[in-house]
């Protein structure tokens, strides 16, 4: 049935960015078929944006609701995908062995993380993509430095994946999945997300704006609401949660 | 009476078959290369000073639970960093030089490795990806019988569905050796015969194995070599013949009359031989039973004149040479 010869060893890597590209579009697949990922990632920004916009629940102080709460909902986008997301998909990943598996692949360690923070980025996209046409369609009209805004989520993006990737290779998966989302949950409420932060007490406001959530919206905010140029604190606070949480995430971070 | 010393602490690659050396001087550097390797986890120790020199061609690594036996292939994969001792796969060093060594072998792992949401060609077609020059994915999913599970995805595949996927896994890259940790446990026998036989091919076509397992038949049929782990040594090492040949005594039974001479008849064999009566006129005679051994016996019945009846030598298969060596069924 077999020829002779078929299975003769002619081992070898495939080329590096083949590999990368391939682990990024069989990541980014598994997220997509996820109903509970884009639960997270799609229905509940989206779900927000539309019924706080519309609705008046919270108040959001001068002009458009749709203005305060766009920015804030990209924030959340941004948290739900590089954060959440990741964490509970990397610490199931790591339950089951498939970060065992690939480990032993061809595949460096380091392409596995560039493979998923580009298929975390693909994600952002289709959210940033989806959320502003929806914001469009309710009225938004943004202002600012669009290179402000891709800088502040990109380093958002950093930020949340530090955070994630630290939680998933340390604690249990199912630990993982519980703190994720507790933690999703009291920074859409806590973190100026669709709460603005003057609503809470001067010294909770004073630790809450050090969130990276916060530190996100905020500058997003600024930026796409009031027209600011670089908002520089935010980026200051956004890049040292990004290099405290990689380092860290490097340093702790076990594969099995 | 069994002789527990007779292979016990042989070192690796020695006893039968520095024979083989010496016949075949061409014979290639072992594919895997463990020495003095020590590993703890804690307060306990996994792996005490072993020695293993495997390939190429199968070699079968058998032991009791919590013997040593995936921390050893663990630590040849790289997973596992050795508190001392060396390991070296196709001469380099699994850990240091990783990156060379990664895309030469093939892991089968125990359980999981793969998505829970992807498909079973899915996931093997992704791993194909990431080899410069891979099995066609679409033969390789016929051979195995995985094109049944169609868009199923890895979470609902049966026990045996994910067993084959993860044997294809290791094997979709052409490596030069794979390492196969229990491949056919939990398996119904056609899927285990059709197992075997594409680790037959591999053989032939020239990938060596490493293979973990708990059957006995198994590395009966497949292997070149068996190692026996047990507390974290090789305590024998040898083809499946010569271990079922020299690692334990062998056994011939015969009936006569109750209460013959013991004594007398031990007198008789060689000095290594054990003699009983198990029940009355129930005989049993231990040792390396060869056609000199079988005439001494029957020359000393006649000399007493006994009629030994249902006289027969009993080969000891693995599983007995297993037991006596370790004391301990295998599936314990």
């Amino acid at each position: 049935m077999t020829t002779a010869g078929t299975y003769t060893p002619k081992p070898g890597a495939a080329p590096l960015s083949r590999m990368i590209a391939a682990q990024a579009v069989l990541e980014t697949k598994m997220l997509l078929r996820n109903g509970e990922q884009l639960l997270l990632t799609v229905v509940i920004p989206t779900l927000l944006l539309v019924l706080f916009s519309s609705v008046d629940v919270v108040d959001t102080g001068e002009g458009e609701a749709v203005d305060f709460l766009a920015p804030g909902i990209l924030a959340l986008a941004v948290m739900s995908t590089a954060f959440t997301g990741q964490a509970i998909a990397t610490g199931f990943e790591r339950r089951y062995g498939v970060l065992k598996r690939l480990a032993i692949s061809p595949l460096p360690r380091w392409g596995l993380m560039a493979a998923k923070t580009l298929s975390v980025l693909v994600t952002e996209i289709l959210q940033v993509f989806l959320l502003t046409v929806i914001a469009f369609a309710l009225g938004w009209s943004p202002g600012g430095n669009p290179l402000a805004v891709l800088l502040l989520l990109l380093l958002g993006t950093a930020a949340f994946s530090g955070l994630g990737l630290l939680m998933a290779g340390t604690l249990k998966a199912e630990a993982t999945l519980a703190a994720a989302n507790l933690v999703f949950l009291l920074l859409l409420v806590g973190g100026g997300v669709v709460v603005p932060l003057d609503k809470f007490p001067d010294a909770a406001q004073d630790v809450l704006g050090l969130l990276p959530i916060s530190a996100l919206s905020d500058g997003l905010r600024d930026v796409l609401q009031h027209g600011a140029g670089m908002p520089w604190g935010n980026l200051g606070i956004l890049a040292v949660w990004g290099v405290v949480g990689l380092a860290a995430a490097a340093r702790f971070f076990r594969w099995e | 009476m069994i002789d527990r010393f007779s292979t016990a602490g042989r070192p690796a690659g020695r006893g039968p078959r520095t024979r083989s050396l010496d016949l075949a001087p061409m014979r290639s550097d072992p594919v895997v290369q463990v020495q003095a390797l020590v590993k703890r986890y804690g307060t306990k120790t996994a792996v005490n000073g072993l020695d293993l020199a495997a390939g190429p061609g199968i070699t079968a690594v058998l032991g009791p639970n919590g013997a040593g036996k995936t921390t050893t292939v663990e630590t040849c994969e790289g997973y596992r960093k050795p508190d001392s001792g060396t390991v070296r796969v196709l001469g380099l060093d699994p850990i240091r030089e990783a990156a060379a060594l990664r895309p030469r072998i093939g892991v089968m792992l125990q359980s999981g490795g793969v998505y829970s949401g992807a498909r079973a060609d899915e996931m093997l077609r992704h791993v194909a990806q990431l080899h410069a020059r891979p099995l066609d994915v679409d033969a390789l999913i016929e051979r195995l019988g995985l094109g049944s599970c169609g868009r199923t995805t890895y979470r609902r595949l049966s026990g045996g569905q994910q067993q084959r996927l993860a044997l294809a896994m290791a094997v979709v890259g052409r490596p030069e050796m794979v390492f196969l940790d229990e491949p056919t446990a939990g398996l119904d026998p056609q899927a285990r015969r059709a197992t075997w036989d594409l680790v037959r091919d591999l053989r032939t076509d020239g990938v060596s194995a490493i293979l973990t397992t708990h059957h006995m038949d198994e590395a009966e049929q497949l292997a070149d070599d068996v190692a026996i782990i047990d507390a974290g040594r090789v305590i024998a090492q040898g083809s499946p013949e010569e271990l079922c040949r020299g690692g334990a005594e062998n056994t011939l039974r015969f009936s006569g009359r109750p209460a013959l001479d013991i004594g007398s008849l031990l007198k008789a064999l060689p000095p290594d031989c054990t003699a009983a009566e198990l029940t009355p006129g129930a005989y049993r005679v231990g040792g390396k039973v060869n056609p000199q051994l079988l005439a001494t016996v029957t020359s000393w019945c006649a000399q007493h004149g006994v009629m030994p009846e249902k006289i027969s030598v009993e080969r000891h298969t693995l599983e007995d040479v297993f037991l006596e060596l370790t004391g301990k069924e295998l599936r314990s």
